[in-house]
């Protein structure tokens, strides 16, 4: 274990790729923070649809939810990438990583937020009502504020899983962080101090979002609820 | 008369588990990235072609049974380095930075790297000049051919996407995505005769096919580089090589 510390060679492979390494993990960062901010804007307002909507707009969104759940990732990115070009619709593999993702995550975003939207009690709606509030009314001002809170360490959870799982575009050979290390390890050969150096990046982005995330979840807190 | 009948049946029963174990032959892992036709892909669910007929028959040369594995190309230096699989059979070029990590039997085939364009699209070799896109697989002869001669001397200024495998590499292609694909020649050949793709320039490379095992397992590698021999010596390399090519 310490055997590639103490011959200074994951530091040396870390060094002499810093400048692939980090594109890859700018790619993968802006990715990610651009994925999590549009997918919890259409999570959530799927999860309204879904919550609140008339039944066919209900029946609209869990069928989204459920079609984007219920098939593999990569299958969607294939078809994103290699079919719809015969269909006459082009994009980059750039593109197709942030709309493929975003749509994914979407989907996941809205379950989590109609979880916990349907975890603020019915009888708020009424309380709401009996000051004279309308419906929507009542889902923005009086519901959503909470459901969000309630829905943050799950939104965490998806933030750490989408920052992992946007390393399944090197399959449409988008320069993600994954993609780099592979293309380093294909020079080099040294598969698995350039997988461990992945794996740190991996790590320390992690760590550190958890912990901004965290401070804003603490900032968020209404005393005396949750 | 009971217990010599006992003693008889005994010995009887060590004989069958004994001649079992000396007849069962020693079964071998060969890993492969099955596409790479005709060396290596998938018909009918199954990985066929010149590689794994080839292994086969080593393996009947020198009395051993073989398995197949079909993984990425390039997890499949890692995998004999970590022990997951024992033979290489990829139509991988012998180079001397892969010799530096793994062991190579005596080279079974030579050649060349291929330029690949749409069929209907008129360019020529110029797509490996100037801003045009390619497309290579990872670890590659081609994808660091590319890199050492075109990237990094500023021929081409154009993008290069890294694939996993060439069919999507030429996938890419057909959709427009890039301009050429840079791979092994009797692989170029294979897709353009069933894609709506062409060859348009050959690189004289000049690089050598072998199988690989994992560094210092000299044992597997002589039963290898036997087994080569002898394929070639019967004859049997000349059927394959009609077979598939």
């Amino acid at each position: 274990m310490v055997d590639f510390l103490s011959q200074y060679l994951i530091i040396d492979i870390f060094i002499s790729n810093i400048g692939r390494l980090m594109s890859g993990l700018r790619f993968t960062f802006t990715l990610t923070i651009v994925v999590m901010f549009f997918g919890t804007i259409f999570g959530v307002l799927l999860a309204l649809g879904r919550s609140f909507g008339s039944k066919s707009v209900a029946w609209l969104c869990t069928a989204y939810i459920e079609i984007i759940r219920g098939t593999p990732m990569l299958a969607q990115l294939f078809i994103l990438y290699f079919a719809l070009p015969s269909y006459g619709i082009r994009m980059t593999a750039v593109t197709v990583a942030y709309l493929g993702f975003t749509i994914n995550c979407a989907a996941y975003q809205a379950e989590y937020t109609r979880g916990a939207i349907e975890s603020v009690g019915t009888d708020q709606f009424k309380s709401a009502y009996s000051l004279g509030m309308g419906r929507w009314q009542t889902i923005f001002t009086i519901v959503l504020p909470q459901a969000v809170r309630w829905a943050i360490p799950a939104w965490t959870n998806e933030f750490i899983y989408v920052l992992k799982y946007t390393s399944l575009a090197y399959i449409i050979g988008a320069p993600d962080l994954m993609t780099q290390g592979k293309f380093i390890a294909s020079r080099n050969y040294q598969f698995f101090r350039v997988y461990m150096i992945a794996a740190i990046i991996y790590l320390i982005i992690v760590w550190i979002s958890t912990w901004i995330i965290d401070r804003v979840e603490e900032k968020l807190k209404i005393p005396g609820f949750g | 008369m009971l217990r010599r009948t006992f003693v008889v049946m005994l010995a009887l029963a060590l004989l069958v588990v004994f001649s079992g174990v000396t007849v069962m032959a020693e079964t071998y892992l060969v890993g492969t990235s099955a596409g790479f036709p005709p060396f290596e892909y998938i018909e009918d669910g199954e990985v066929v072609g010149f590689d794994i007929d080839l292994m086969k028959a080593i393996g009947e040369s020198q009395g051993f049974e073989v398995e197949f594995q079909d993984i990425s190309f390039d997890s499949l230096i890692p995998g004999l380095q970590a022990g997951t699989i024992d033979v290489v059979a990829a139509g991988m070029t012998i180079t001397e930075q892969r010799a530096q990590v793994v062991d190579f039997t005596d080279p079974y085939y030579s050649a060349n790297q291929a330029v690949l364009v749409r069929e209907d699209s008129g360019n020529n070799v110029t797509v490996l000049y100037g801003d045009n896109r390619l497309a290579v697989q990872t670890g590659t002869t081609g994808d660091l051919w590319v890199e050492e001669n075109l990237l990094n001397t500023g021929v081409l200024t154009g993008n290069v996407t890294n694939f996993d495998t060439f069919v999507l590499a030429v996938q890419d292609l057909i959709n427009e995505n890039v301009e050429g694909v840079v791979l092994d020649t009797p692989v170029a050949q294979r897709y353009a005769a069933g894609n709506p793709v062409e060859m348009v320039a050959e690189l004289i490379t000049g690089e050598e096919y072998g199988l690989a095992v994992a560094s210092g397992n000299t044992e597997l590698l002589e039963k290898l580089n036997a087994g080569l021999d002898d394929v070639i010596e019967s004859g049997v390399m000349d059927e394959l090589l009609e077979k598939h090519f």
